[in-house]
């Protein structure tokens, strides 16, 4: 992972129990076939949707799903971003998860600059309690939400899921990032007050520049969840200016204007942007996959 | 310059002001008002009429609801039960037999393979999925018929035999990526001199396997277990996308359930019932699980 070249085990040689070494031989490799299969059983959706989405109509009517396209056709993904305004739907989610990114990072930071730093009295019931906004099913919240929203006039606005998911998203944040923060050297705080700097001055100055690696771990994560919900955003985003990418794929699933290629091509807008983060983001990933286990 | 000096120093607390204001707000009041409205009628105009444990007492009856439930536990088997034992197998296989055996890079490569259904959003997988499976286009039948099964052809999400089958199926390809992402990393932890001894001794892969990789990543196992466990009993996009609960109730989930009767039958008081049930079933599953969890680490000490 660390390198740009694939790193190759050395060869081990041969095993020191040549008696059961052709035996093995060709186990190994029935072993890695079946793996392979695995994997190849996995990935066929993948090529699949690849494979129809740049295909005409009448290709896809006469040779079917399973054949290559005749030639490359751009109409039925061209026609599906023109319909759906795609442009302003990757707009919308940048937007969304962008700012849920940023928002649950700060409000976790401050949490954890609280409980973790200034260990405040029932610090372990605040995690406990933060933590239930991820636990529960955002069902037994989303009416009352609704009701609210359309109240205060933020339904049928990004903002109005902006909020929501700052907070849902924080509550993880909050959780890591304490665990984090109560490791946290004393001795450079009590410094930095002894030289006369406030608690903010502390935060801004010390704590959050020594706290970037999680934060970004945090910043990944919020991005990428935020990105893939579906719940909320379909329930508060109903115009069609304010939906996310999954929503307006989603909701187009099974309406009659959608046919075979339409739909390999609605599907591939849909696994292109996560593909696309999974690249840039696939180091801060399989680093953070793991630390919600460990930590 | 006195009056500063004894200004009031609060400590950390308004820290969490932000936090703590969020959190009543988005989390805590609505929880409240939900578990309100499910003892009341409400059609989400006007005000609502308190029913008491009317709409629990309607629950219990309803057919709907128990299946509904029903099909959580398969999705727990679908999303927790098998990626986790395959996991399990595959993670092991990739780590301590074919990264040792071939080049590391094939452990690599087949383990980012796996994992890349876990990237979609779960709502876009459900559309590839939706497509592969759709009675008259779908790729799924069009494959049947060109090996010669036309007879095992069918409408897979539209058949109440086969709807069921076919979504768990669909949640097996999403989630099996999961496991073995965080299994593989906690092998890494094993000492490899373990596996060396045990070799030795003339352990054989099962018993290394069971003895030495099970074991160790008891850790990792606990967290997919019980995050894949919440993860299936609040599953909803897939059945959105999928199948809306059909045909009939045969894929229904209380998530989708209360959805139904919040935004299109406007029973609002019986959607806050169903999830509040809902969320009372993965608090108490969230709870045993870290009261098990407490519970070993004390043994361990002693």
């Amino acid at each position: 992972m660390t390198t740009l070249v694939a790193y190759r085990e050395p060869a081990v040689g041969p095993r020191p129990a040549p008696a059961r070494a052709p035996r093995r031989g060709r186990l190994r490799w029935l072993v890695l076939a079946l793996l392979i299969l695995v994997g190849v059983v996995v990935l066929v959706p993948f090529a699949l949707v690849v494979m129809n989405a740049f295909k005409s109509a009448e290709d896809y009517a006469s040779n079917g799903a399973l054949s290559f396209p005749r030639r490359l056709d751009f109409d039925s993904v061209v026609e599906f971003w023109r319909r759906v305004d795609f442009s302003r739907k990757l707009l919308n989610s940048v937007l969304i998860s962008g700012s849920v990114a940023i928002g649950g990072s700060v409000l976790s930071l401050l949490n954890a600059f609280a409980l973790g730093i200034g260990r405040v009295k029932g610090r372990y019931v605040f995690l406990v309690v933060f933590l239930t906004a991820n636990l529960l099913p955002q069902e037994s919240l989303v009416y009352p939400l609704y009701y609210l929203a359309k109240e205060v006039g933020l339904y049928d606005t990004r903002l109005s899921v902006i909020i929501i998911f700052i907070v849902i998203q924080s509550a993880f944040g909050t959780y890591l990032l304490t665990s984090v923060l109560a490791a946290f050297p004393r001795q450079i705080i009590e410094a930095a007050t002894i030289d006369g700097a406030t608690k903010w001055q502390v935060l801004c100055r010390v704590v959050f520049p020594l706290s970037r690696p999680t934060l970004a771990v945090l910043f990944t994560f919020f991005f990428i969840w935020t990105w893939n919900e579906f719940f909320l955003p379909l329930i508060f985003l109903v115009s069609n200016d304010n939906q996310t990418v999954p929503v307006a794929v989603g909701v187009l699933q099974g309406q009659r204007m959608m046919d075979a290629t339409a739909q390999s091509a609605s599907a591939l807008l849909g696994i292109l942007p996560a593909i696309v983060f999974f690249l840039i983001f696939q180091r801060t990933l399989t680093r953070g996959v793991t630390a919600g286990a460990l930590k | 310059m006195k009056l500063r000096a004894r200004r009031l120093d609060f400590g950390y607390a308004p820290f969490l002001v932000p936090g703590v204001v969020l959190f009543l707000v988005v989390v805590l009041g609505p929880f409240v008002a939900n578990v309100v409205l499910g003892f009341t009628r409400w059609r989400g105009v006007g005000t609502p009429s308190w029913l008491g444990l009317d709409n629990y007492r309607r629950l219990l009856q309803d057919d709907a609801f128990w299946a509904s439930f029903r099909n959580n536990v398969a999705m727990i088997v679908a999303m927790t039960v098998i990626p986790t034992i395959v996991g399990l197998l595959l993670a092991s296989l990739l780590f301590d037999y074919v990264a040792k055996r071939f080049a590391r890079g094939w452990a690599t490569r087949l383990r980012a393979a796996y994992y890349l259904p876990q990237v979609l959003p779960v709502a876009v997988a459900g559309v590839v999925w939706g497509w592969i499976l759709h009675p008259s286009y779908g790729v799924l039948n069009s494959f049947l018929e060109r090996i010669g099964l036309e007879t095992l052809t069918r409408n897979w999400l539209g058949d109440p035999d086969t709807a069921l089958p076919a979504v768990m199926a669909v949640m097996v390809w999403i989630q099996i990526g999961y496991p073995v992402v965080m299994f593989m990393a906690g092998l890494q932890r094993v000492d490899p001199e373990m596996y060396e001894a045990a070799e030795l001794d003339g352990a054989n892969w099962f018993q290394r396997f069971r003895y030495i990789s099970i074991a160790s990543i008891r850790p990792e196992i606990y967290v997919v277990v019980l995050t894949t466990i919440i993860a299936a009993l609040k599953v909803f996009g897939p059945i959105f996308v999928l199948t809306r609960g059909g045909p009939g109730t045969a894929t229904l989930v209380p998530s989708y359930f209360s959805y139904q009767n919040f935004f299109e039958r406007a029973d609002v008081g019986y959607g806050s019932a169903i999830s509040t049930v809902l969320a009372a079933v993965i608090i108490i599953v969230a709870a045993v699980f870290i009261r098990f969890q407490n519970r070993r680490e004390l043994a361990s000490l002693r």
